[in-house]
């Protein structure tokens, strides 16, 4: 008797033994290491994005004399810059500080993602995942509604902060620290309980709904180079401690138990990652509200593409996702000039299609 | 680590409380170095949780000592440096390789910041190779079959370099073949390595025929320890497991053989 391939059949997936193969990727890189490969090409990712961040705006800067510029301003060079004062201020005041805000933002929240996926081993775990976004909406609202009395961005630090050391507090005093599903469940209870604040705060003073909405959706539009010093110090510290414990994160996936049969101080290591992306996520939330999104699918993308291994996913994540926002900048400045789209918008508009594509293209499910 | 006494492994009145009920009563047992003993006894019985307290990972009271030092007072990464476990139902992250995994078993010679150097490569290729997993290195977990899973497992404990190898239930979803092979492979790196091998199991002749001493538990207590032949006779194993059974002896060695009661048959 013969048999006809069935549709089933036809349709047959690669088989699960073989790594996703992509334009970039020809041969998996050993034991998990980042290839050099993936590695230029975040970094040649973000190169790009920031010139492209620069060069492109409403103002309509000249490329060229952006390029003369940037060559005057190397030392060794004495010709004088071709930009007007204008031209120059727009530049160096306006965009080059939304530029490098956006790529300090983007790296920190998919650090942050990636650490929270990896202590909750969750892979839809995200930065806001313990209350931080639920925190530093309601500090924002309080500074937007009580207008005047507190500055915006130490207010929603503040309360993300706040929000996320409450969560912990509260699955430790009842889950005794070892299980993450409880401190999930406090996580859920801290932001519905902050919402509830937050929505109630609002209702008393529906003239501000607009200031706090325009908030929650995210944007880069800065103040200028403070904005960016504000940020700086808790990014790079979040950053650097999310990385160095990049390794101890691959050792976390076989469970919390083995992890400690293994060596690893789980319990003390999962503290400390969670506060390093807490801190990173409350400062990029404070400056740039909540640009989701990115923390959740940019690093599934690169596990999807480059492997599952922590040492890929966390360095190739902070490049992309820097890229992506400082692009998803341009868009959101230039698409609609001079009015400005949301950036939380402009992100979800092309990351879910472009993760769709990257799903279809591997043909993995993600797990 | 000469000069502690005969005994790799030295658990003295250990106790253990799960979810405020007690499953494990004050047992005590020694495990000579290099010596293979094999926990016995019903489901419940309290092997799992020897185990995990001589692993440190369920809190316990009483004392371990592993190659002479007091478990409790050490710190997770030193633990791990004396004492690699082979978990009954171990967590295998699917898209993880091979490879990677077996890296695993380095981390407590990493520490918390380190990167693994040429002698951590080469535990990792030895440990591969010795169980036979060259061909299958970059292969994803959840592309293997449960025997080539086991022996990533074990390349992984391997990997780890520690003198006292726990096995909880190593023949767990194999068949019998594969049982054979994994105990011959334990049995083999014991003496290769100088290993102490403590395990748990729940095929009685398979038990009494690799290890060289049995310990018996029930109810959370210690209740035999010898020789195979000393522990498994008919009356202990009617007794504990409730289980009727013929004791004949084959080359030596006990063999277990199930019964049917009279009033079944």
């Amino acid at each position: 008797m013969t048999t006809l391939p069935t549709g089933e059949q036809r349709r047959r997936r690669p088989p699960a033994g073989e790594h996703p193969r992509s334009w970039l990727l020809r041969r998996p890189a050993p034991a998990g290491e980042l290839s050099w490969r993936w590695a230029a090409a975040g970094v040649a990712t973000l190169v790009a994005a920031l010139l492209g961040g620069l060069a492109l705006g409403p103002a309509g800067i000249p490329p060229g004399a952006i390029a003369g510029d940037l060559v005057a301003r190397l030392p060794w060079t004495d010709f004088g810059s071709p930009l007007s004062a204008l031209d120059d201020a727009v530049l160096w005041e306006l965009r080059a500080p939304r530029v490098v805000l956006g790529a300090l933002v983007g790296a920190t929240l998919a650090l942050a993602g990636g650490a929270y996926q990896a202590v909750f081993r969750n892979p839809l775990a995200d930065p806001y995942l313990l209350g931080a976004a639920a925190g530093a909406g309601l500090g924002a609202t309080i500074a937007i509604v009580y207008a005047g009395s507190v500055p915006l961005p130490p207010a929603a630090f503040a309360g993300a902060t706040a929000a996320v050391g409450g969560a912990y507090l509260l699955g430790r005093s009842v889950g005794g620290g070892r299980s993450t599903a409880t401190l999930i469940l406090a996580g859920v209870a801290m932001a519905a309980f902050l919402t509830a604040l937050q929505t109630l705060l609002l209702q008393q003073d529906t003239e501000n709904v607009r200031a706090v909405y325009a908030w929650l959706l995210g944007r880069l539009s800065t103040s200028g180079w403070a904005d960016v010093l504000l940020v700086l110090p808790y990014a790079a510290v979040s950053v650097v401690a999310v990385l160095a414990h990049r390794r101890v994160l691959d050792a976390l996936r076989v469970g919390d138990d083995e992890a400690l049969g293994l060596g690893v101080p789980v319990a003390r290591v999962r503290i400390l990652v969670i506060g390093a992306a807490t801190l990173g996520t409350a400062a990029a939330v404070a400056v740039s509200g909540l640009i989701g999104f990115v923390g959740i699918v940019v690093p599934h993308a690169v596990r999807l593409l480059a492997g599952s291994s922590y040492r890929v996913v966390l360095p190739l994540s902070a490049l992309f996702v820097a890229a992506f926002l400082v692009l998803a900048d341009v868009i959101a400045r230039t698409a609609l000039s001079p009015a400005e789209l949301p950036i939380g918008v402009v992100t979800a508009c092309i990351g879910a299609p472009f993760f769709v594509l990257v799903l279809r293209t591997t043909g993995a499910a993600s797990t | 680590m000469i000069g502690h006494g005969p005994e790799a492994i030295v658990a003295d009145r250990v106790g253990v409380r799960l979810g405020g009920r007690a499953v494990l009563h004050d047992v005590s047992l020694r495990v000579r170095r290099g010596g293979w003993t094999t926990l016995i006894g019903p489901n419940g019985a309290g092997k799992t949780s020897l185990l995990r307290a001589i692993a440190g990972t369920v809190a316990h009271t009483g004392s371990v000592t592993v190659e002479g030092r007091e478990l409790q007072a050490l710190r997770p990464r030193a633990r791990a440096l004396g004492l690699a476990t082979v978990p009954q139902t171990p967590l295998l992250p699917a898209d993880m390789t091979v490879r990677e995994y077996v890296l695993l078993g380095r981390t407590p010679h990493l520490g918390l910041l380190g990167r693994p150097g040429a002698s951590d490569r080469g535990a990792v290729g030895e440990a591969i190779a010795r169980l036979d997993l060259d061909r299958l290195a970059d292969r994803r977990l959840d592309a293997l079959s449960g025997w080539e899973r086991q022996r990533a497992v074990l390349a992984r404990a391997l990997a780890q370099g520690a003198p006292v190898l726990l096995l909880d239930e190593p023949t767990t979803a194999l068949d019998v073949g594969r049982q054979q092979e994994v105990l011959e492979l334990v049995g083999e790196l014991r003496t290769e390595r100088g290993l102490t091998v403590l395990g748990a199991m729940h095929d009685l002749t398979l038990a009494g025929q690799y290890a060289d001493r049995l310990a018996l538990l029930d109810g959370g207590r210690l209740v035999g320890e010898g020789w195979p032949a000393e522990v498994l006779t008919e009356t202990l194993i009617a007794r504990h497991y409730r289980a009727r059974v013929h004791v004949t002896e084959v080359d030596g060695v006990p063999v277990v053989l199930p019964a049917r009661t009279e009033a079944a048959a």
